[in-house]
């Protein structure tokens, strides 16, 4: 299929803790940004799309950005808020009803592991009551049946996290901007076995922006547009392995990241062996491996040698989370879909600076996962 | 647990009426099994479902240490000592999440037996404990 729609304004707000400044703030910066790049004005906008956990309602904004009686739709998918306020943006355009407008997803969370209420997952109250409720958990728990079933060892691990912060020390919008050393990640306190500390992301803050429009009036805007050639969302089938599952069907199903990324990639008419750049969801650096094959980057096992011997790195051939991902940028639930997609636009456009992949990319692909077993993934071109 | 009352358990819904089980749910028409029971088949969307008890014995499918006290709604005791959770498949049901009575890494292995037992996870208001259900490696001390 054709793409549909193209970005053609982007902007963000840094990634991390910014003291003073709400969630709201950061998003009315990312959005200006974005006009200022795409050279409009919010009066030109003719839609909105927004999403935020727990930083306001997004359909707000317009009170800092102007009255103008768009029609803003609020958007909430948890991790995959994001991919699903495009998807709407796509839908919109395609179906002829608007030709420009914006897409924006923002957020600031408090300190610590998110905790979530079982009740909202239909879950009973013990679930959390007994401490088993916790997102940090099902990774442990799923990276550890992984690693057991391809028989693959632990250390890469670390390497992966290692990778993360050194991106994140390219990238000036990235939240962990020091380096840290394989040792020393590893010898991390031990959150859920056999996860340390270093290998997690943190819930933050951050907000991201961007102005899209009808593919064919993109020029329009911008010189280097970037187009929206696939995005799709799946929930999870019976037998998959998801987050907060009191129980699991003895019978295995696929991920809906292998179905997700499967129709993103049908929809652009390319394969994963066509992707320049991805940015899967690395939760923490046991997703990052375990999402690589899953959304067929890989093959299953073929992880380790790809991520030991530099292949998974900026100037490697199969570039990931070239932005330092979740790990080096936390995860501000509304906005770190959307930090996918400025970073692939980045790497297109060839404006990453010091993360900048080298060979003039053509192609990136994004991916999200997330509660209660989801996932949302796009294939970018230009 | 002989004569008198049963202990509390965090949700006696979980349990069988006599408390040495898991309550779980199967599926009239395809047979699929869900814990805790609902009402509602996820496999073939059939809304025919009977109560049905779990095996107590199975193997350890995959595990992990929860490394720190969780936040709330989390009701373990302030003094926090890290435990065991894993995922362990009763043959032929379904593979069932629960606490461990295991929080050494080195001790457990995927695939090992494992028998389901109710421990005390926190005391009452009134100094009573709390059970809720885990399983414990087969044949370990």
């Amino acid at each position: 299929m054709t793409a549909a729609l193209a970005i053609v304004g982007i902007g963000i707000h840094p990634f991390g803790r910014t003291e003073g400044v709400s969630g709201r703030a950061q998003a009315v910066h990312a959005v200006r940004a974005a006009l200022a790049d795409a050279g409009v004005r919010f009066g030109d906008m003719q839609f909105g799309f927004g999403g935020s956990w727990s930083a306001g309602d997004p359909d707000t904004l317009v009170s800092e950005l102007g009255l103008t009686s768009l029609p803003f739709i609020n958007v909430a998918n948890g991790c995959a808020t994001g991919g699903s306020a495009l998807i709407g943006a796509d839908a919109a355009i395609r179906s002829g009803t608007h030709d420009l407008g914006l897409v924006v997803g923002f957020d600031k969370h408090p300190r610590g592991a998110f905790n979530t209420d079982p009740a909202s997952h239909g879950i009973g109250a013990w679930y959390g009551e007994t401490g088993l409720m916790l997102t940090t958990q099902f990774f442990g728990l799923k990276i550890q049946r992984y690693l057991h079933t391809h028989g693959i060892g632990t250390e890469v691990l670390a390497t992966i996290a290692e990778k993360a912060f050194r991106n994140g020390a390219l990238n000036p919008n990235a939240w962990r901007r020091k380096e840290i050393g394989a040792d020393e990640i590893a010898a991390a306190p031990m959150i859920s076995h056999p996860l340390t500390q270093y290998m997690y992301c943190s819930p933050g803050e951050g907000a991201v922006a961007f102005v899209v429009c009808r593919a064919d009036r993109a020029h329009d805007y911008c010189e280097n547009p970037v187009h929206l050639s696939g995005a799709a969302l799946r929930s999870r089938r019976y037998g998959s392995f998801e987050v907060f599952s009191p129980w699991l069907a003895v019978d295995a199903a696929q991920s809906p990241t292998v179905d997700a990324a499967a129709a993103a990639f049908a929809q652009a008419g390319l394969t994963p062996a066509d992707v320049d750049v991805a940015q899967v969801q690395d939760t923490e650096s046991g997703a990052e491996l375990m999402h690589m094959a899953e959304t067929g980057l890989c093959e299953h096992g073929a992880q380790e040698e790809l991520i030991s011997s530099g292949a998974t790195t900026i100037t490697g051939s199969l570039p990931v989370n070239t932005d330092g991902g979740c790990i080096a940028n936390g995860e501000p639930i509304g906005a770190s879909g959307l930090r996918q997609v400025y970073e692939t636009a980045l790497q297109l456009r060839g404006e990453a600076g010091d993360h900048q992949v080298p060979g003039d990319p053509r192609v990136g692909f994004t991916h999200v996962y997330g509660a209660p077993g989801i996932s949302a993934c796009t294939v970018l071109t230009r | 647990m002989t004569g008198g009352p049963l202990p509390r358990t965090v949700d006696d819904s979980l349990f069988t009426a006599d408390g040495t089980a898991l309550l779980g749910s199967r599926c009239d028409d395809c047979g699929a099994h869900t814990f805790p029971r609902q009402g509602g088949c996820p496999r073939c969307t059939g809304s025919s479902m009977a109560d049905v008890a779990l095996a107590r014995e199975g193997t350890l499918w995959s595990f992990t240490i929860q490394g720190f006290r969780p936040k709330t709604p989390y009701q373990g005791p302030d003094e926090f000592e890290p435990y065991g959770v894993g995922y362990v498949e009763l043959p032929g049901q379904l593979i069932v999440e629960a606490r461990l009575t295991e929080n050494d890494p080195d001790r457990l292995e995927i695939g090992m037996p494992m028998r389901m037992e109710m421990i005390p996870f926190r005391t009452d208001d009134a100094g009573e404990p709390v059970l809720t259900f885990a399983f414990t490696p087969v044949g370990r001390s």
